[in-house]
């Protein structure tokens, strides 16, 4: 199945002193091991657009389109057998500690 | 119920979930599943009254739902696969009490109660799937236990189904560290079972449920203590269920409670279930359970022991709930104002504010202190907070007792 993996901030990170797991080594491991096909880091929520069209008519807009305290800071795209396969695969990413992380499936899988 | 009627309870009861689990496992279809199991109990109660109880009720049920199943994936035309691994499926479910075969049917049984209880299902979910899918609960039954429209907990049947097969959560067992992770979900589910079938308001029938599928777990997973511990810890408790009211329905405490009337049988298996608990938190809360339980009388309880093993627990297990706890046993262990001051330290932040048997702690260990009329305007407090009608008299009663002490 594939997830989209959205890597969020959240305004309550992990206290636990124990080091963070490093990123270079998770995305190794996962790319490695077939789990991730691809992922990258967005610029800031501050600096997103958003766009509607409403009755033929272009609005575009500064911002995103709620305001939020967990934004998406960047994604990954995972191939797994299902979602626990998938929630290992999250723990393990250092954002799970300092953000927090959302799973979704592909609706077609 | 005619003698037909009840072979059909039994042998649902004991076939329900292993045929629901199976042909989930085969089909991936839960609704279908559930329909196939349900069509079968149907037909047998239309059979066996004129062709008499078959040889393996459960045998019978199994087949029935199978050939249904095909009948449904053949007019569907779903692939060759799913039909032939149904077509070979043996009907080996015994109805009899012999314990299970290891192997794939008995594994479809835990599968689908770890599918049921996943985390990644909200937890008031969790309890109505276990409830429906494995227990075979109707809906209707379910929605008025958690005050709900049967519409309202078929939407949330429904959507929890829709995760379970969109979000990819698996029909597997966890392994290894995962199962030490994932057990305690399954255990949390089955005691709120159990309460929401224990507590006044409660629907009786879901208790004897929660043993039963406690029952299945400690058989199914032998080198789980905290399995075995969660069972034990039922069976002290529902071991009152005859002696905890009196005449009129009023609620009754420990201490009045007529101890010939508890279930000693089930006492007894409670005890020797937790000679191979550990020390987890559902092995402590039954080792308490078993202090009252073994107890010849209430003035026999072993009070100092029982506010170590809350000490012990509040530790492991720190709750506003637990705190009350030992605040209570405590009381009874060392004195009214040992509980008190307790109480007073688990209060701090309004932690127990919304929880009206506070209230009624405060007013037993105020009467116990000598405080009557202060003890008695707490009582009623509690009465007008408490959550059930019967729970509320029971209240009412013991103010009206320090009344009659005063005079």
């Amino acid at each position: 199945m594939k997830y989209m993996m959205f890597v969020c901030v959240d305004p309550e990170p992990d206290t636990d002193p124990a080091p963070e797991p490093d990123i270079e080594a998770w995305v190794a491991e996962n790319d490695a091991a077939g789990r991730r096909l691809q992922g990258d880091v967005l610029s800031p929520a501050s600096s997103a657009t958003t766009i509607r069209v409403r009755n033929g008519e272009l609005l575009v807009s500064d911002g995103p389109f709620t305001e939020t305290k967990e934004w998406i800071a960047g994604y990954d795209l995972l191939e797994c057998a299902d979602l626990d396969e998938a929630i290992e695969v999250a723990r393990a990413h250092p954002m799970a500690r300092g953000g927090r992380i959302e799973l979704r499936a592909f609706r077609d899988h | 119920m005619t003698e037909a009627q009840q072979a059909v309870a039994a042998a649902g009861a004991d076939a329900y979930a292993r045929i629901v689990a199976v042909l989930i496992r085969i089909t991936g279809d839960w609704t279908l599943a559930e329909d196939c199991a349900q069509e079968a109990l149907a037909s047998a109660l239309e059979k066996w009254p004129a062709d008499g109880v078959p040889d393996n009720p459960g045998g019978w049920l199994m087949t029935v739902a199978r050939n249904r199943a095909i009948d449904v994936l053949r007019r569907a035309s779903v692939e060759r696969r799913k039909l032939q691994e149904l077509a070979t499926l043996a009907p080996n479910t015994s109805s009899d009490h012999e314990p299970d075969q290891a192997g794939d049917v008995v594994d479809d049984r835990l599968r689908l109660i770890f599918t049921c209880c996943h985390p990644a299902l909200a937890l008031e979910a969790r309890v109505a799937l276990t409830l429906r899918t494995i227990a075979g609960v109707p809906t209707a039954d379910i929605a008025r236990a958690f005050l709900v429209t049967e519409s309202a907990m078929t939407r949330r049947l429904t959507r929890a189904k829709a995760k379970i097969a969109d979000a990819g959560i698996p029909y597997r067992v966890p392994s290894g560290p995962a199962l030490t992770e994932r057990l305690p979900g399954v255990l949390a589910v089955l005691y709120l079972l159990f309460t929401q079938g224990y507590n006044p308001a409660g629907e009786p029938a879901f208790a004897d449920e929660a043993i039963r599928l406690a029952r299945l777990l400690v058989r199914l997973m032998p080198e789980q203590p905290e399995a075995a511990a969660l069972l034990a810890l039922f069976l002290f408790q529902h071991s009152r269920r005859d002696a905890r009211r009196d005449d009129r329905g009023n609620l009754l405490t420990l201490d009045k409670q007529d101890r010939s009337r508890w279930d000693h049988a089930a006492i007894v298996e409670g005890v020797s279930l937790l000679a191979r608990a550990a020390s987890g938190p559902y092995a402590l809360q039954a080792r308490i359970a078993a202090h009252h339980a073994t107890a010849h009388d209430s003035a026999a309880t072993d009070w100092p022991a029982i506010a170590r093993l809350y000490d012990t627990l509040a530790r492991r297990q720190p709750s506003p709930v637990i705190e009350l706890n030992r605040a209570v046993a405590h009381g009874y262990a060392h004195g009214p104002t040992a509980g008190l001051r307790l109480l007073a330290a688990a209060r701090v932040g309004g932690a127990l504010d919304d929880y009206p048997p506070a209230v009624a702690v405060e007013a037993d260990l105020t009467a116990r202190e000598g405080d009557t009329d202060r003890a008695a305007a707490l009582f009623r407090q509690a009465a007008a907070a408490a959550h059930s009608e019967p729970e509320r008299r029971a209240l009412l009663e013991r103010a009206d007792e320090l009344r009659g002490e005063e005079s």
